[in-house]
């Protein structure tokens, strides 16, 4: 029934005559107003082109004043795209930030502050922006629609991965990675407070001051880079103040308690549990290189016993047809480009909006002498007060009209619009401001799960429960009325602090003029022409929304995940409830029972590099270092990150061609003279009481009340489920006082442990424990020679003789004329060898000592290349066989576990799979051919049989190359292993291609009898 | 999360190390095999309040009983795994006065 | 309707007005021969099964939310059959195996992406624990590949050589492992057993079993009792909470394990990537974002979302390995309920209850099962004995101490 004119009412003059610019590089800049400085011009460049700027301009407002409108192009279709917004909800224009090593893709220009020497870069297009190759593949598009890819690329199967899938990705993708190591870093901080304030718009900055002035610790957390939120764009007065004049007299007065902390730059991302909010502060993102020993972002985790979420609303974009085009804004933006960045958008703008909030766009528009076509509002009977403010602005009105679609490529030249009476006439402009209503910022409300509901009125979902500990004031809540946004801002505020038991009452509202927000939602226009988006960045359009609901894609999650509306970088801050809102209206049903948008951490996104900190590199994690670390250091070893302890691998010397060399000439060392290790890594931990013996016993499976005082004993720990834990030795230093070894690796898990079993299972026992771990260095000291060595520096009136200091003594000793130390007489290496003990800080100066006294000895220091070579030897198990899943019988200790007592382990170590016959245990083996280098990792298979899980009988754990031996050893956990010593089997290692012949034997290589340490 | 330690007062969970549920009791050592497998085993993992034992391991070393509620986190109350065991001897008596 | 480019090509003609549901919205029959208690991806795959291989098609699959409301949407798409265990490997590698003939079998095209699964190890004990495993998986006849870091180097050059606190001294490398678009395997699935006469009934919440004299008769739920002469229960995350409905208790905690996407970017990582020295793997998705995650947080939640230590950890881990992401942002974070068994294997198994069926306990690994979890539940449901890819996944084997403990860390659920 519509007729369509096919003349253009009004015309785009190309100069513009009135008013004159203010500087002939920034034709768009209005001649006077704004938060910029103009007596400083920075310049910056975008797609190489060099531009002015003002301080105080954001890259995006710096555009519009520079006359740039095509600055994106869209994800899919390559449409060009300009600049929808003026906040962090911007969808389109996004842009590669720097270069290099600090490229920032999908950076919103509409959040970049520009400085001086600023680099940007459009992204996704090839080759221009201007002429993207890429945009040919809209013809495409109706092959292109939701989910189309889930239909096809199927055939055949393997090009998938071979063509069509690299094809999807290069296209896919919106900016490029940062080419190398970041160079920049960043901090972690935390903060407490009483009352945190998100947001400081004209709620957040009442609910500060309110809560500031009852003496409560607040802290203020704004996104921007000023305080004042909305009130930065608004020319009205709050009092007898312009909205400025306040925003500057509150953040005084907030600047003056000494507890109130103001944080701009800083945008709270993310709600977490009993009050725990992260935060990221964008510390040197406004300059162009961090300074010197300055992070370039910090990330917050603020507690605070209470939150005021005053976050504000986002408008909504309205759905016709082209609304992608450059020079289509949302109203809001227009009017902060016009007030707040003295930028002017257009020239000739269509207000397209359809609620009340389009006055103030009006007013803007008309006072910033940009002309206004025409108002174009849905809405029948639109507001009295505002048609006549449009007709005084030159503006004509078309009531219950609708903008079908928007002509112009790169930039805006008309907007069709339908009237009620159903004319279509094209009317003439470079701007369209289009407002579709506003959603209060409810993200931080929901990400502890709560669902946002509807509310009919403002038409916008609104926070249902909020989390414990928050409160919502403002447009966050969808209260639109300044001055009951102030008001409700002061009362939350106020509130907050005396919750937490400040007495205060809400600070006094200014008088505010009443506005209006009124509000008929027009969720997208009948009978648009052209694609009408409401997904921009990831280019949904109305028909996919259609598409899905055609295909049974209904539930809300369903219509996110199949047409990836609202998955983009934005999350969907403009176009979720529209989105929502289409399927309604499409599916006949309300929007609560459509569904709800719910939005997940972070608020906005976050860099990665900022929630790492410092923790990078070489800096990942601690480092401990061992007692001997700086003599080792000196000596040239080479360490090996072992958990979090570095530790001596070898300490190479002139002659080693590698580290095999060196571990050879260490372990001959320890076997004909004496080495020196240092073993202070091993977990040690002093327990002490009177059920000091029992509590051993409940937690070893051996016992321990026949210990003697002034002896070691192993001992051997099981987890409850019966398998194997830990190891290690205890001595008996008095009645009540033992001092327990662990692994390095379990040092922490053991401590839990026994914390465990004492506190959880048995607190009525007397006995305390600590760890000592770093409290003590201790050496092993290895060799035929090690006591003559030790009698060198232990003073002469101890008496560490066979006789007197037998095999597993141990005792207090003074070294080096009165130094307190413990002497352990174990050996893991097989030979005659000791531990010593010396409070930490002498560690350096005796293992110094050691060397010294023990050159004559030919002493030598060997690390843990060396000391696996010997427990390999010895058949000591180590960590590949105290794997979690062997068992004390597995290991050959089964006649260790006292099963008359009750210990850890006890009860589910005799379950049946536990003590089958054809369990894997711990065996020797050794190659048939001498030169056969065994690997660990490699599995046993009978001799004849083919490499198959049928036949794979268990695998190698451990190897080593014994010079002693002049052979490669190894150990391995084989099905019923022990009794098939002598048996011939092959281990293979199928990843390393050998395959090698060996012959089972006992898991000790070396003196079985145990003479040389007993020697 | 915060946990609020007796000992040391309100911490951050990251101080933290997990256990589990906390209902459950060693049985002493002379009982059957299926007495430790039920112990070590199965598990109430209810969706609701929940006692669950946490160690303090980043501050006093002690194990404490949490009752926390699995599906929003809140926390109700924070024990000594000690005071836990004088309670349950406690409630066994309230159970069979 | 046939799914090609040719249907594409025709539709869009047509302005894609033609296209029909996914699959249906029946209402519930009073009686079903079987229902699945839960429409993820294994109680979907579960029904396909159950009517492509055992010719049952009086089937319906019962879901509380939408389908594909669980972690079949909220994983990290990686598939790979890199297990070490002799319980696990058939099974995982039936999964895989299934994979790769998977879209061509459903007509449905899940992204299925084989771009190879690399675990780096950073210690001589890894590089042999690597070894051990990766020699397993080739006496399965599964693909593995011990890489020494040069090779690491030419497979993935921005990882972290230089100065990395952990040096990367190699990787196993699973060239057939890969990653899959997640939803759309709930879909695909969705759509070939609806094909087959199997009835998806959403918003079907069950809120009791029926069970008497010790055996199930049927369902209730928020659309009334459903009768069905076998229920298998495939819920993962709430496992327990169902399956105390028939008055079972399970070896299993609910833990919450959070998932993270950074902003798409243009292609910058091309495998699946897992570090060894901490918990994370990343991979890139088609559309351009980083998909990667953790560990899981580490204590009974049913909250769907984590908390910021593990996030942080995680972002630690990512820029360890990759220092040139530090810039890229984190787009969106959330969290999956795991079923986290005692000994980190799921169970696929019988119950004590007859006509009821047990498929859970599958901790942060159930994505890369789905296709063999559906295929082995179906078999057992149908000829009511355990697939053999599936047999030691018992319910019993606590008891018998027959575990498949992987990691070797023993029954604390939160240390595997």
């Amino acid at each position: 029934m519509s007729t369509t004119s096919t003349g253009m009412e009004g015309t785009l003059s190309r100069r513009d005559a009135s008013p004159p610019a203010t500087s002939a590089q920034q034709p768009a800049r209005l001649a006077s107003g704004g938060l910029i400085d103009r007596t400083t011009t920075l310049s910056f460049r975008f797609d190489g082109r060099m531009l002015s700027a003002h301080p105080g301009d954001t890259l995006a407002s710096a555009l519009i004043a520079n006359g740039v409108k095509l600055v994106g192009r869209s994800f899919k279709y390559h449409r060009p795209r300009g600049i929808l917004s003026a906040g962090p909800e911007e969808a389109n224009a996004l842009v590669e930030l720097r270069s290099g090593a600090r490229r920032e893709p999908n950076t919103r220009a509409t959040v970049v502050e520009v400085f001086d020497g600023l680099e940007a870069a459009s992204q996704n297009r090839w080759p221009s922006l201007a002429f993207d190759m890429m945009a040919a593949g809209s013809v495409f598009s109706p092959f292109l629609a939701a989910g189309f890819y889930y239909k096809t690329f199927m055939w055949p199967a393997a090009f998938w991965e071979k063509v069509y899938e690299p094809l999807i990705r290069r296209a896919a993708g919106l900016g490029r990675a940062p080419e190398g190591i970041d160079p920049d870093h960043y901090e972690k901080a935390f903060a407490f407070c009483d009352v945190l304030v998100i947001g400081s718009g004209p709620a957040g900055l009442m609910a500060a001051l309110s809560a500031a002035r009852s003496g409560a610790r607040v802290i203020v957390c704004e996104e921007d880079f000023r305080l004042g939120g909305r009130l930065l764009a608004e020319r009205g007065s709050i009092g007898n103040e312009t909205a400025l004049e306040f925003v500057r007299r509150v953040e005084g007065e907030l600047r003056s308690f000494p507890d109130v902390r103001l944080m701009t730059r800083t945008t709270l991302f993310g709600t977490y549990d009993h009050g725990t909010y992260g935060a990221l502060e964008r510390v040197n993102d406004h300059v162009a290189l961090p300074p010197p020993f300055e992070p370039r972002q910090r990330a917050w985790r603020i507690v605070a016993k209470r939150c005021v979420l005053a976050a504000g609303a986002l408008e909504r974009p309205l759905v016709f047809g082209n609304n992608d085009r450059p020079g289509v804004m949302l109203a809001g933006g227009v009017r902060t480009y016009i007030n707040r960045f003295g930028a002017r958008p257009g020239r000739r703008a269509v207000v397209f909006a359809n609620n009340d909030d389009a006055a103030n766009v009006i007013a803007d528009l008309h006072a910033a002498g940009i002309e206004i076509a025409a108002l174009v509002d849905p809405r029948s009977t639109a507001s009295p007060s505002i048609v006549a403010l449009a007709e005084k602005s030159g503006a004509r009105v078309i009531a219950g009209g609708v903008v079908t679609r928007v002509l112009g490529g790169h930039a805006v030249r008309a907007a069709e619009v339908r009237a009620a009476d159903g004319r279509t006439r094209r009317i003439a402009c470079d701007l369209v401001a289009m407002s579709g209503g506003f959603s209060p910022n409810v993200h931080l409300a929901t990400h502890l799960g709560g669902r946002p509901v509807w509310n009919e009125t403002i038409a916008g979902f609104v926070p249902g429960q909020a989390p414990r500990l928050m409160s919502i004031a403002g447009a966050a809540l969808g209260t639109y009325d300044l001055a009951r946004c102030l008001e409700a801002g002061a009362k939350a505020g106020a509130e907050a602090a005396d919750a937490v038991g400040f007495q205060t009452r809400p600070a006094a509202i200014p008088t505010v003029e009443p506005q209006g927000s009124a509000v008929t939602p027009l969720w997208r226009v009948r009978g648009h022409r052209g694609k009408a988006f409401i997904d921009f960045q990831n280019d949904v359009t109305d028909k996919d929304v259609e598409l899905a609901e055609r295909e049974g894609f209904r539930s809300v999650e369903h219509l996110k995940r199949y047409t990836t509306l609202g998955m983009a970088t934005d999350q969907g801050k403009t176009a979720n409830v529209n989105g929502l809102a289409v399927m309604a209206e499409i599916t006949d049903r309300s929007i609560p029972q459509t569904g709800t948008t719910t939005f997940r951490p972070p608020f906005t996104p976050v860099a990665i590099g900022a929630l790492a900190g410092h923790a990078r590199g070489k800096e990942h994690r601690p480092t401990r270092l061992t007692p001997s670390h700086d003599w080792a250091s000196a000596q040239g070893a080479v360490f090996v990150e072992t958990g979090l302890w570095l530790r001596a691998q070898y300490f190479p010397q002139g002659g080693d061609r590698s580290w095999f060399d060196a571990c050879n000439r260490e372990v001959n060392a320890v076997r004909s003279r004496v080495g020196v290790c240092d073993v202070s890594t091993l977990g040690k931990i002093d327990v002490q009481g009177t059920d000091a013996a029992e509590f051993l016993e409940r937690i070893y499976c051996n016992s321990w009340r026949s210990l003697a005082v002034g002896k070691v004993r192993y001992g051997l720990m099981l987890r409850e489920d019966g398998f194997v834990f830990d190891d290690g030795t205890a001595a008996r230093l008095g009645p009540d006082h033992y001092l327990m070894t662990t692994t390095t690796a379990n040092a922490a898990a053991v401590m839990q442990h026994l914390d465990f079993c004492h506190q959880v299972l048995w607190p009525d026992l007397d006995v305390g424990f600590v760890s000592v771990t770093e409290q003590w260095a201790q050496y092993a000291i290895a060799g035929p020679k090690s006591r003559e060595l030790l009698e060198a520096i232990v003073d002469p009136n101890h008496d560490i003789s066979n006789a007197a200091f037998p095999y597993m003594a141990c005792g207090e000793v003074t070294v080096l004329g009165g130094l307190r130390a413990r002497l352990f007489r174990i050996s893991f290496s097989g030979e005659l060898a000791y531990e010593l003990g010396v409070p930490c800080r002498y560690g350096d100066a005796v293992i110094r000592a050691l060397m010294q006294k023990g050159q004559s000895l030919g002493v030598a220091p060997y690390g843990l290349e060396a000391l696996n070579v010997m427990r390999v030897e010895k058949g000591h198990a180590a960590g590949a066989e105290l794997n979690g899943q062997t068992t004390a019988q597995d290991l050959g200790f089964a006649r260790m576990m006292m099963m008359s007592k009750d210990f850890i382990g006890r009860a589910l170590s005799q379950r049946p799979a536990l003590l089958e016959a054809d369990r894997q245990v711990l065996v020797g083996m050794k190659p048939l051919d001498p030169s056969a280098r065994l690997t660990a990792g490699a599995h046993f298979v009978p001799l004849d049989a083919p490499v198959n899980a049928e036949n794979d009988q268990g695998h190698v754990t451990s190897v080593a190359f014994s010079p002693s031996l002049n052979l490669s050893i190894g150990l391995g956990l084989l099905e019923r292993g022990r009794e098939r010593l002598g048996e011939r089997l092959r281990v293979v290692d199928a990843l390393r291609g050998t395959d090698i012949r060996v012959e089972v034997c006992p898991t000790c290589f070396l003196d079985p009898d145990g003479a040389r340490l007993r020697a | 999360m915060r946990i609020t330690c007796p000992h040391c007062g309100e911490r951050d969970v990251g101080e933290f190390a997990y256990y589990g549920d906390a209902t459950k009791h060693r049985p002493d050592g002379s009982s059957e095999l299926a007495a430790f497998i039920e112990y070590v085993y199965p598990r109430d993992n209810p969706a609701g309040p929940h006692r669950e034992l946490w160690y303090h391991v980043g501050g006093c070393r002690g194990w404490l009983v949490v009752n926390r509620d699995t599906r929003s986190h809140e926390i109700f109350g924070v024990e000594t795994a000690h005071d836990r065991r004088a309670e349950g001897a406690r409630n066994a008596v309230a159970a069979n006065p | 309707m046939r799914y090609s480019a040719f249907s594409i090509l025709s539709q869009a003609l047509k302005g894609n007005t033609g296209w029909k549901p996914v699959w249906r919205e029946p209402e519930p029959k009073a009686e079903y021969d079987v229902v699945i208690v839960g429409g993820g991806g294994h109680g979907l795959s579960t029904a396909y099964y159950l009517a492509k291989n055992h010719g049952l098609t009086n089937v319906a699959v019962v879901e509380r939310g939408y389908i594909g409301s669980g972690n079949i949407g909220r994983n990290t798409t990686i598939i790979r059959s890199n297990y070490g265990e002799h319980g696990n490997i058939p099974f995982y590698e039936w999964s895989l195996k299934l994979w790769e003939g998977l879209e061509q079998d459903i007509n449905y095209n899940a992204m299925v992406s084989q771009r190879g699964v690399l675990n780096l190890y950073h210690s001589d004990a890894q590089r042999d624990a690597a070894a051990r495993r990766g020699n397993t998986m080739r006496m399965h006849g599964v693909d593995a590949e011990l890489l020494d870091v040069e090779e690491v180097r030419k497979l993935v050059p921005n990882l972290n050589f230089d100065n990395a606190r952990f040096p990367i001294y190699g990787g196993l490398f699973q060239p057939r492992g890969g990653t899959v678009r997640h939803d759309a395997v709930a879909w695909g699935y969705a759509r070939a057993a609806d094909t087959r006469g199997v009835d998806i009934l959403q918003h079907c919440e069950v809120t009791g079993i029926r069970v008497e004299n010790g055996h199930a008769l049927g369902v209730e739920t928020a659309k009334g009792f459903i009768k069905a002469k076998k229920i298998g229960l495939a819920c993962a995350g709430r496992s327990s909470q169902v399956a105390a409905m028939a008055g079972l208790r399970l070896p299993i905690e609910s833990h919450v394990l959070q998932a993270f996407v950074s902003e798409g970017v243009k292609p910058l990582i091309d495998t699946v990537i897992t570090f060894g020295a901490g918990h994370f793997y990343i991979s890139q998705s088609d559309k351009g974002g980083l998909v990667f995650g953790g560990n899981i947080d580490g204590y009974n939640s049913y909250a769907q979302r984590g908390n910021l230590p593990v996030i942080e950890e995680v972002m630690e881990e990512a820029v360890a390995m990759f220092p040139s992401i530090g810039r890229l942002r984190v787009l969106r974070h959330w969290g999956g309920l795991m079923d986290m068994s005692m000994d980190g294997s799921p169970i696929i198994d019988k119950t004590p209850i007859d006509n009821l069926y047990l498929n859970c306990g599958w901790c942060i690994g159930g994505f890369k099962a789905t296709p063999a979890s559906g295929w082995c539940f179906a078999h057992l449901i149908a000829q009511d004995a355990s697939h053999e890819a599936a047999a030691a996944m018992r319910l019993d084997r606590f008891a018998t101490g027959r575990l498949i403990n992987e990691s070797g860390t023993g029954a604390q659920p939160n240390l595997h």
